[in-house]
């Protein structure tokens, strides 16, 4: 997928910013609201270019709800990462099998590489080293499956299914 | 104490408990790698906890709903670039060579790096066999 037009990346990126301006002063003040408009306009403007790559795109209503449905498991991955950590933090024998591991993605937009090794990161045992093309090398707390077949089985796929239609 | 406030309490105690578990396992753990490993997970997790534990808290104690939009934005500023934080620094840890654990049992990493090396030195003598066949002709 190309890029989209400009005017569709400015708009996109005017949104988003116009979004936290909200967040960050919480109110709906009119006077708050038309400087923040402004505001919005002239750093769009300046940043648009390195924001976004397929602009108001983004906002088509599937995208929206995967998104929507990404959060709670990506949540629920968090929790069960730091139980994870917990147990063997607490255990006295320590029980760690610890080595670097590689996996293969079948993603090929930047953005989604880059939230799929945030999302490595910050779930059970994992932790991104490095990204060369489509291939994650992953320090693995406790490795279970040497070969890359194994480790992408059961490190990157459960986010794929998501990321997938979220960011191509 | 309002339903809030009870909330918002046990959040930041759910927080803290991981901070403290975060700072237990840069004790306990053998290397950087595995550092880095609890240190990022506890530490982002319990941050999350502990900040829009205050945002609820403020909501039951002051009646004020200004404080939970700025703790949410906090938190997703945090969540999205603490992770790259720790990729940095695992990275950097690697290519300064800082070694594994006697008990890892696997790099990977090593071995694509050896086959990268191996790619160019063929590539830069295949350069020069060229060169040479273009000076005999």
């Amino acid at each position: 997928m190309g890029e989209a037009s400009k005017v569709s990346r400015y708009l996109y990126t005017v949104l988003i910013l116009f979004i936290i301006w909200m967040f960050l002063t919480s109110s709906f003040d009119p006077q708050e609201l038309v400087m923040g408009v402004i505001f919005s306009l002239i750093v769009g403007a300046l940043t648009y270019e390195v924001f976004t790559e397929k602009g108001l795109a983004n906002l088509n209503p599937r995208r929206i709800a995967y998104f929507v449905a990404y959060i709670p498991y990506f949540v629920w991955a968090m929790i069960m990462a730091n139980l994870d950590v917990a147990y063997r933090v607490l255990h006295p024998k320590r029980p760690i099998n610890p080595g670097i591991v590689e996996c293969k993605t079948t993603l090929t937009n930047n953005t989604g590489k880059l939230v799929l090794a945030n999302s490595i990161t910050l779930t059970p045992g994992t932790i991104t080293l490095d990204i060369k093309g489509d291939r994650y090398f992953i320090h693995w707390i406790d490795v279970k499956d040497e070969s890359v077949e194994g480790a992408s089985e059961s490190i990157t796929k459960p986010f794929e299914k998501f990321l997938k239609v979220i960011f191509e | 104490m309002s339903i809030a406030s009870i909330v918002g309490q046990a959040l930041v105690l759910f927080g803290t408990f991981f901070y403290v578990l975060s700072s237990l396992g840069l004790i306990r753990m053998p290397d950087v790698y595995n550092r880095m490993q609890t240190a990022t997970k506890s530490a982002t997790l319990g941050s999350l906890g502990v900040i829009i534990g205050v945002g609820i808290w403020a909501i039951g104690e002051v009646n004020s709903y200004s404080w939970i939009s700025k703790t949410l934005i906090i938190a997703v500023f945090l969540l999205l670039t603490n992770p790259i934080a720790a990729h940095a620094l695992i990275r950097a840890a690697y290519k300064s060579g800082v070694p594994l654990w006697e008990g890892s049992i696997i790099d990977k990493y090593k071995e694509a790096e050896a086959s990268l090396e191996r790619v160019e030195q063929i590539k830069e003598a295949l350069g020069e066999s060229a060169k040479e066949v273009e000076k005999n002709e």
